[in-house]
């Protein structure tokens, strides 16, 4: 071994820093942690409906602390973001081929855009917030 | 062919991926309401008992809970990588087993509805 190694230089910590696209990956990996502890959220919710109307009501009561409104703030933005951008890449990850030449790709993640709205929709309604 | 059990790991995440994209937005939007005073009436207790006791509202309950769990429990081990934890088999196992205790968790849950 007479050549040296290449060796890249990578701090494990601290690497995202240096392009904004690492930055903007970054971004979007951060959105995780606030989806992940609303699912736990979701899990405790569960429970409480399985106790029975007064644990419900007792859960419904505990979303309303400051802490809470503005945990589920941060849940909304993230559970969006998250949304946009897999919409977003699912032009990338898809591609859908008709003969010769692909669907445009805006075509893709915009249908995917107007079934998210349409659900949306859907689920309110059904919930009875309109 | 090598055989690779990665596919077990990657469709859950997919799926939910997918899932958390088209329903999680909504699903805090309306505990967001509830939180601010203007619950929904579909959050009321009788009306979420019915649905969580019909057989296809525990099946959209569950799948949404554990597609997110699984998938939100993948992204943060690649999260705890990408900030710079080395030790990914122990973070791929507490995740993963937080994941499948809240899946049983909520099946165990909506057995009792």
């Amino acid at each position: 071994m007479s050549r040296k190694p290449l060796v890249r230089e990578c701090p494990p910590t601290t690497w995202y820093f240096r392009q904004p696209r690492y930055m903007r990956y970054m971004s979007r990996e951060i959105t995780s942690i606030f989806v992940g502890a609303y699912c736990v959220l979701l899990v405790v919710g569960l429970q409480r409906l399985a106790d029975g109307p007064t644990a419900w009501e007792g859960f419904l009561l505990a979303l309303q602390s400051p802490a809470s409104i503005v945990f589920q703030i941060l849940a909304l933005v993230a559970a969006v973001y998250h949304a946009a951008t897999w919409f977003n890449a699912t032009q990338k990850a898809m591609p859908i081929q008709i003969g010769e030449g692909f669907v445009p790709g805006n075509l893709i993640s915009g249908a995917h855009y107007a079934a998210w709205a349409v659900l949306s929709l859907i689920v309110l309604i059904l919930a009875g917030v309109f | 062919m090598a055989k690779s059990h990665k596919p077990v790991v990657w469709f859950p995440f997919a799926a939910g991926g997918t899932v958390i994209a088209f329903c999680m937005p909504v699903i805090v939007l309306l505990t967001l309401l509830a939180a601010l005073g203007h619950a929904p009436a579909g959050l009321d207790y009788q009306n979420m008992h019915v649905f969580a006791r019909s057989g296809l509202g525990k099946l959209i309950i569950f799948g949404v809970v554990a597609l997110s769990l699984w998938s939100s429990a993948h992204r943060l081990r690649c999260t705890c990588y990408d900030f710079g934890l080395r030790a990914d088999t122990l973070a791929a196992t507490v995740l993963y087993a937080a994941a499948i205790f809240g899946s049983i968790a909520s099946a165990v849950f909506l057995a009792r509805i």
